[in-house]
């Protein structure tokens, strides 16, 4: 019986970038649109932080509607 | 053939049985870190992971076509009867792991029982030993690990750039962070799981000959085998949301979406790339890991071990239940009422056991629970009404008298609120 360890590692390498790499984005996201409500609040705008956000999560909608596709393959 | 017709109408039964259990026992997976950190309402996170499993049941029938997945021969005699003692090995099982809150594998007790049945009705050559390894055993002990090592990391980085952000949106975005995430694991636990149990269906018509070989399951299979699967997980296993949920470790909104999205990685990459993970493994394994990966944060190793405990003890106790439960009905019809009256009254003592200590939507993020965990700080006063609350293997008798009285004084709410089903 041989184990494929090529197989075991490249499902650790997948899970943990793109677990990293979505949460990460997301929080970025969570990070923008704070800086955004931040500057709201003294009465400024900043579309920067505005766009970065909104551009943030629909990365992350993107993989979202990538990992359905994956489950009705 | 009457009495074909009447023991696959027992088999299908005896299987939409087990889809309703492995709905339940698995409705944490989805949905115990979305309920402890209050992301969605108890109750409606359960109806929209029932919504979700239904959904996902529909999406494909892919694995429906390989149940045992080359673990047992199927062609080496897999009759009804045996398909029927895997499944009274598999709902004992999971009954027995839920009255404890133990979120064991579901598919592990269906796989237990499936060897144990064909152990004591084809023998040992009955069964495929590398697949078990290569299928069962390997994902086991990998899969808690790698989705750890994800939760751990993306927990670590989400606190790290999260650390100036404004409560406002951080709230808010982990809210909708978490709901997307345990959806896609709600969806990616229909799909797999409800199509076992349309393929142990198709393989009971298949082996009376209703059906064809290597057809697809009927459209009235897939029907039932989603519904069954989503009642189930609307009823919702509260005892073991709350092992998930609150036993292994405190859960911030943060780390519910780490940990949820790390389980949703890797459920999707393992599947994609040929490895059938057992969703339960993934997420306590995403659980922990989210644990050790915030500063601060109490991982409860007891709890861990007692889990992985019974992760080991699932395959062997359904497959010695399943085995026992050949034997019986090989013997012939009234073996075969004889198991299903024993599987009955499993059903009805484990529900009453429940009853006694019942732990349902408005209890489920108890706070005492909470409290608990850190008992070394608190109190000693807080700890003989909480400290064998989490004795799950505890005999229910023994704690039945304290615990309902001391749960009263802690949520006095609870009294007025509907009783769940």
């Amino acid at each position: 019986m041989n184990i494929d360890w090529g197989a075991l590692g490249s499902v650790l390498g997948v899970s943990v970038i793109s677990t990293v790499g979505l949460v990460g984005l997301f929080t970025l996201g969570i990070a923008a649109l704070s800086r955004q409500e931040a500057a709201e609040a003294r009465g400024a705008a900043a579309p920067l932080a505005r766009g970065g956000a909104y551009a943030c999560f629909a990365l992350c909608a993107a993989a979202v509607a990538y990992g359905i596709y994956l489950i009705a393959l | 053939m009457e009495h074909i017709t009447l023991l696959v109408g027992v088999v299908i039964v005896t299987a939409l049985v087990f889809d309703f259990t492995n709905g339940f026992h698995d409705t944490a997976n989805a949905m115990a870190t979305t309920i402890s950190t209050g992301a969605m309402k108890p109750k409606i996170a359960v109806a929209m992971s029932a919504v979700l499993n239904l959904a996902g049941a529909f999406l494909s029938v892919q694995v429906a076509k390989t149940i045992s997945g080359g673990i047992i021969d199927e062609k080496s005699g897999v009759r009804p009867e045996v398909i029927f003692a895997a499944l009274i090995g598999a709902i004992v099982w999971n009954l027995v792991t839920w009255l404890a809150g133990l979120p064991s594998s579901s598919s592990h007790a269906l796989f237990g029982g499936l060897i144990g049945a064909t152990l004591v009705a084809v023998g040992l050559h009955g069964i495929n030993g590398d697949a078990i390894m290569m299928k069962i055993v390997i994902p086991a002990v990998a899969s808690p690990v790698v989705a750890g090592i994800a939760s751990f990391l993306a927990t670590r980085a989400t606190y790290r750039i999260a650390r100036d952000a404004g409560p406002k949106a951080t709230s808010k975005g982990y809210r909708a962070g978490q709901v997307s995430s345990a959806a896609l694991v709600s969806l990616a636990h229909g799909t797999s799981d409800a199509q076992k149990t349309m393929g142990v269906i198709t393989l009971a018509l298949v082996s009376a000959g209703l059906v064809a070989p290597h057809s697809d399951p009927p459209v009235w299979v897939i029907l039932v085998a989603a519904t069954a699967m989503g009642l189930g997980t609307y009823i919702g296993g509260w005892r073991i949301i709350r092992t998930m949920g609150k036993g292994i470790t405190d859960i911030q909104p943060a780390q519910g979406f780490a940990a949820q999205t790390g389980a949703a990685a890797t459920i999707l990459a393992s599947s994609h790339l040929g490895f059938a993970l057992s969703t339960t493994h993934v997420v306590s394994g995403a659980v922990m890991g989210t644990g050790l990966g915030r500063r601060g944060a109490v991982v409860r190793w007891i709890t861990a071990s007692r889990m992985a405990a019974s992760w080991i003890i699932t395959l062997p106790a359904a497959g010695l239940v399943a085995g026992g439960a050949t034997l019986l009905v090989d013997e012939g019809t009234w073996g075969l009422w004889v198991v299903t009256l024993l599987a009955l009254a499993v059903c009805a003592g484990a529900y009453g056991a429940a009853q006694r200590r019942r732990i349902d939507h408005t209890n489920v993020n108890d706070v005492e629970y909470v409290e608990n965990a850190v008992g070394a700080e608190r109190a000693a006063a807080d700890v003989p009404a909480g400290a064998e609350r989490f004795d799950a293997f505890a005999p229910p008798l023994s704690t039945t008298i304290a615990a309902p009285a001391s749960r009263a004084v802690q949520t006095p709410m609870q009294t007025q609120k509907e009783t769940a089903l």
